[in-house]
């Protein structure tokens, strides 16, 4: 007998949840017990009172799963509202990360030249090496991240995205 | 205002809240708690022998009161002990609140003794949890947590109070009501839905109702509605193990449980069915069978309170998000305002006749052993000479044959756990509901194993002067283990019989109670009489065919019509796919 899996899509959900101890367990806990994927988690508060938080999950998986994610997010007590932003009209999504690349001659100009093409911010600065600043889609700091492991990359720090609907309406 | 401790502030809101009794067992970090409740006039406190007893005692309390049941236990060992009657409480929807103590503020975190990360643990088998750490907030978190255990899909919560909380004061006022920053059940239908259901409903040939836990955790009410439904539609109607008496199976129209041990008619008009209404249930997998065959020419209704049950197992055509009685008295009242009429429906009870006449619940008959199905029905007819029978089981053979062969014809009279099935729940569960209920015959129907993860509570009936009568379908086995060995594994009977059994007569006399041994069918009216008319405690030790199986059956994995009628279609052997499955 062999097990099957399924073919699966990617949805960023956003959160909204009153921002007390033990939410964040209480989320990822969710998609740990039923077997859910995360693909990442950002949280922080929204309010002036601290009181609410948004957190943008990007997760994924079959249709008829993510429906179940969003019905069993609902279902916690601290959870304002979830919206699958993905299916929700046009959105707009985010990530940053920090890419450490080392390199000395040509290595270091063509560094340069790509963090350009990108729109990469130069954070910091050795003979030898940058950190480079980016924000963007995942796809693009992928790309992003894979040109730069050919030319020296040190190590990377990524967010995890946020996203919001587009327009005037909050989501 | 005068200041209090935690800990009075607690049992005042317990007070606030009509909390009659409270199902606990102390220690160190719930002593405040116990010296607030020491000679108590208002809050009867039951002292169980073990947490997992006080969990499934305040389960049998709230199941047959409808009033959430209330337990209280220290820390560490206390609060894991109680563990499996949480969960048991999240999967069959019973409104509880569990009181935990907690080791000081100060200590958390410090591996300190019978420290427990118990927000933590139970996190995940609560409905919700709360870790109180300041005295002044206790109050309104304990409003809010019976607040959720008890609407909505009922559930299990968790306050988890530390000890320096309980000591520490703060002001008490009982708080005015309060409107949730973010938890709001919906409770009332969508009237677009309902209007699609009562046109789909009218023009339905073959309509079911398949009814689950939904309508009796709705209230006698719901159970009034179901059936006034079904006879203005005069449609059948079959239900889940968890809703067995919200409608009456005295009733012509009722078809019997459905699923894995359901009647051959329920689960065939299941099949043929072209509308099914689902009340309160969950297309749980032991209901569903193989999900690519289940129901294949049915439009399905789903009513629930619970989104996330919608859609989850089997796609329905139309959800109707609600309180079950609400949307079945939005239902009836538009059925009525459209003149509808019930259709002919007489070529579909026909079939649904045709079905019957299979008999499925025939077992063999016999002189020299007590059929435990025949053992059930007895005990159904001795118990209705009681003005009122409440019967809760164990896990096993026991409990289908219960399911099967005792009619129920009112809600909140059958306790049986149908999630998680934890065996240890049936006796506990009996105790809870004798305490709610004093003037009813509390039977609990039992294994001979199951029984065993529990026993202890025997002496909380002897202490609180509880009848509760224990009524064991002793077979010697792990009957549903074995029987499952026999379908799949060729018989090799792996650990499954119960050798070492204790002598329940004497057991039963070593705590106080009444204790009766049957043992052959010539014995047996007489030995259920004699239980019944016993006043206090009794145990029967009922003897019964060592090897009898549970059927009908589908197999796991298994269409609704590729039923096992008796032993004689059992194989012995599965595919690997097959024993997969639970
Ligand atoms: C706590 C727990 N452990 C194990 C099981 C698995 N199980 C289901 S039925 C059963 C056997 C029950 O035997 P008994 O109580 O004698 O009932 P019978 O089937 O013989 O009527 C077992 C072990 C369970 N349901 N619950
Ligand atoms: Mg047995």
């Amino acid at each position: 007998m062999h097990i099957q899996e399924e073919i699966s899509e990617r949805h960023v959900l956003s959160l909204t949840v009153s921002n007390e101890a033990g939410i964040l367990a209480r989320i990822a806990g969710l998609f740990t017990a039923r077997g859910y994927n995360i693909d990442s988690l950002t949280v922080a508060d929204i309010t002036p009172d601290h009181a609410i938080s948004r957190i943008t999950i990007v997760t994924s998986g079959p249709p008829k799963v993510i429906d179940q994610i969003i019905a069993q997010l609902e279902r916690l007590v601290p959870v304002h509202k979830v919206t699958d932003l993905t299916d929700n009209g046009p959105f707009v999504e985010r990530e940053l990360a920090l890419v450490k690349v080392a390199g000395v001659g040509e290595d270091r100009i063509e560094a340069l030249r790509l963090a350009d093409v990108f729109r990469a911010k130069v954070v910091d600065t050795t003979i030898e090496s940058f950190i480079f600043e980016i924000t963007g889609t995942t796809d693009k700091i992928d790309n992003f991240v894979g040109l730069m492991r050919q030319i020296g990359l040190v190590e990377v720090g990524r967010t995890g995205v946020v996203g919001l609907i587009r327009g005037k309406e909050p989501n | 205002m005068a200041e209090k401790s935690g800990a009075d502030i607690l049992v005042e809101c317990l007070i606030d809240l009509g909390v009659e009794v409270v199902f606990g067992y102390p220690g160190g970090a719930v002593l405040p708690i116990y010296d607030a409740l020491f000679n108590h006039p208002k809050i009867r406190h039951v002292l169980v022998r073990h947490e997992q007893g006080a969990t499934h005692m305040a389960e049998g309390y709230a199941r047959s009161t409808g009033k959430p049941g209330v337990v209280l236990v220290t820390s560490g060992p206390g609060a894991t002990n109680a563990v499996t009657g949480i969960t048991d409480a999240l999967m069959d929807s019973i409104p509880m609140v569990v009181i935990t103590g907690q080791v000081p503020t100060q200590l958390i975190g410090t591996d300190a003794f019978q420290e427990a990360d118990t927000v933590g643990i139970t996190r995940h088998c609560t409905k919700h949890n709360y870790l109180v750490k300041s005295p002044g907030k206790l109050a309104s978190v304990v409003h809010e947590a019976f607040h959720i255990a008890t609407t909505g899909r009922p559930g299990p919560v968790v306050i988890d109070i530390p000890k320096n909380v309980q000591i520490a004061t703060a002001p008490y006022r009982k708080p005015e009501s309060f409107e949730h920053a973010s938890y709001r059940p919906q409770t009332e239908a969508d009237p677009a839905a309902i209007a699609s259901a009562v046109e789909m409903l009218a023009a339905a040939e073959r309509p079911i109702f398949y009814t689950g836990g939904g309508v009796i955790n709705s209230g006698p009410e719901a159970s009034t509605l179901l059936r006034e439904i079904a006879a203005l539609t005069g449609a059948p109607v079959t239900s889940t193990l968890m809703g067995l008496g919200a409608f009456p199976a005295s009733s012509g129209q009722w078809l019997g449980m459905l699923g894995m041990h359901g009647t051959y008619e329920a689960n065939w008009a299941m099949n043929k069915a072209d509308l099914i209404v689902c009340v309160g249930a969950r297309f749980d997998d032991r209901v569903t069978g193989r999900l690519d065959a289940f129901a294949p020419h049915a439009k399905k209704i789903h009513i629930d309170i619970d989104r996330s049950s919608i859609n989850k197992t089997v796609e329905v055509d139309l959800p109707i998000i609600a309180d079950v009685g609400n949307a079945l008295a939005d239902m009836i009242a538009l059925w009525k305002d459209r003149g509808h009429k019930a259709a002919d429906l007489g070529e579909w009870w026909a079939r649904i006749d045709g079905w019957r006449a299979r008999n499925s619940l025939a077992y063999p008959e016999s002189r020299e052993e007590i059929m435990p199905q025949e053992a059930i029905a007895q005990l159904y007819k001795a118990s209705r000479s009681a003005s009122d029978v409440i019967i809760t089981t164990e896990v096993g053979q026991h409990q289908m044959w219960a399911a099967q062969h005792f009619g129920f014809d009112a809600p909140n009279k059958w306790l049986t756990s149908g999630g998680l099935g934890t065996m240890g729940y049936g006796f506990p569960a009996a105790i809870g509901a004798q305490l709610g209920n004093p003037d009813s015959l509390v039977v609990c129907v039992a294994g001979d194993a199951s029984i065993q993860m529990n026993i202890q509570e025997m002496g909380t009936a002897s202490q609180y002067r509880l009848p509760v009568k224990i009524f064991i379908l002793n077979n010697e086995y792990m009957g549903m283990v074995r029987q499952w060995q026999e379908l799949t594994y060729e018989s090799r009977y792996s650990n499954s019989y119960s050798d070492s059994l204790p002598d329940f007569v004497k057991l039963a006399e070593a705590y106080g109670w009444t204790g009766i041994r049957i043992e052959g069918p010539q014995e047996l009216e007489a030995g259920i009489r004699q239980m019944i008319d016993t006043p206090g405690p009794v145990i029967v030790d009922c003897r019964v065919a060592k090897l009898s199986n549970c059927f009908p059956m589908i197999p796991s994995g298994a269409a609704h019509t590729d039923m096992l009628l008796d032993p004689s279609q059992v194989e012995g052997v599965m595919s690997d796919e097959a024993k997969a499955l639970v």
